[in-house]
């Protein structure tokens, strides 16, 4: 361990609202103890946020001016299982598999602090595969409505702006999803070779031991399910 | 070893607090399924569903992505933009009132 010679002695940073106005005022970097990889996350993040919202924002006026009758989700979206009419029985079980896949994440995050190589691999995987399960139930779901009539200009149970509205959100949320299983597969391989544990700088790993890519790729995983949650509550149930 | 220094050495929480997390969103999931399976209707709806969405939100942003232990700083910087979607979602709000105004004024029969 060697000091850098020209480095100021680092106080720790003030807390609450005092340290807020300090850091945001500061030289050089206002995100005190955040390494630039997960601040531009961050940021990224939020910048998504702004899509899928202008996204819903732009549902919402759809549905709200248009003059013909808005599809009734829970109807569109129930399916037959045994002969009893489920509403929204499948867009349920993405949820909890989304939220499953979420926790596997945390766990994956989470073993990552303890640098445990094999069991962060293992749940990123397995975050992976609970993902592309709930890919393919969208995939099913998408070919039941498209094989319904549902298109982006017209459907046969109201409103035209529904299959617009529909495809649009949930494609940009599955492509989120899609996106964010390849990079789970990515990182998670890079973790089972150890590649984090070598001493040598790659663009995911400042040096051995250096897990922080785990961490980074949960906060995109989690985002995703964040982004779910909104449009579980604004497209299904409303 | 800088880069190690500038970032919080990992910052570990029991296990507890994940699998309550979980459990929490698993519930309240359920409870927002549950407002649509019986079909309640009107403001009772819509306040239920709002909330379980909002408590959900708040669960994955602060302990899942681990808002509550990132200094203000960052916090701040996430979570204050959003409210300009909301801002411009009541505009629209108002702008939509008006089209579907005119819409029935014009294109009703």
């Amino acid at each position: 361990m060697q000091e850098a010679p020209l480095k100021p002695p680092s106080n720790p940073p003030t807390p609450g609202l005092q340290g807020f106005v300090e850091d945001w005022s500061s030289d050089q970097r206002a995100f005190k103890k955040v390494s630039w990889g997960k601040a531009m996350m961050w940021i990224f993040l939020l910048s998504d946020t702004f899509v899928f919202g202008c996204f819903l924002v732009a549902y919402m006026i759809a549905r709200s001016s248009t003059v013909t009758e808005w599809p009734n989700a829970s109807e569109v979206f129930a399916l037959h299982i045994g002969g009893v009419e489920l509403p929204l029985i499948l867009i349920a079980i993405m949820t909890f598999v989304l939220i499953t896949s979420s926790g596997t994440m945390a766990m994956a995050v989470n073993c990552a602090y303890s640098r445990a190589r094999k069991p962060t691999a293992l749940l990123m995987v397995l975050t992976a595969a609970l993902g592309a399960g709930f890919v393919g139930m969208q995939v099913f779901e998408w070919s039941k409505l498209i094989h319904e009539g549902v298109r982006p200009w017209g459907n046969p149970f109201g409103a035209e702006q529904f299959g617009a509205s529909f495809f649009m959100i949930t494609g940009f949320h599955g492509t989120h999803v899609s996106i964010g299983v390849i990079f789970l597969l990515i990182v998670a391989r890079k973790v089972w070779k150890g590649e984090f544990d070598r001493d040598e700088r790659t663009w995911m790993c400042s040096g051995k031991g250096d897990y922080e890519a785990v961490e980074i790729m949960g906060l995109y995983w989690h985002f995703v399910d964040l982004v779910w949650v909104f449009i579980f509550a604004f497209f299904y149930l409303w | 070893m800088s880069q190690s220094e500038d970032h919080e050495e990992h910052q570990q929480h029991p296990l507890k607090l994940y699998f309550a997390c979980w459990i929490l969103l698993f519930v309240l999931s359920a409870g927002s399924y549950f407002v649509d399976y019986v079909q309640l209707q009107g403001l009772l709806r819509w306040s239920l569903i709002l909330i379980f969405m909002m408590l959900k939100a708040g669960l994955i942003v602060a302990v899942f992505m681990h808002m509550a232990w990132e200094r203000l700083a960052l916090s701040y910087a996430v979570v204050l933009p959003p409210i300009a979607i909301l801002m411009f979602m009541v505009i629209m709000m108002f702008e939509s009132d008006y089209t579907a105004l005119t819409r029935m004024e014009e294109f009703s029969p």
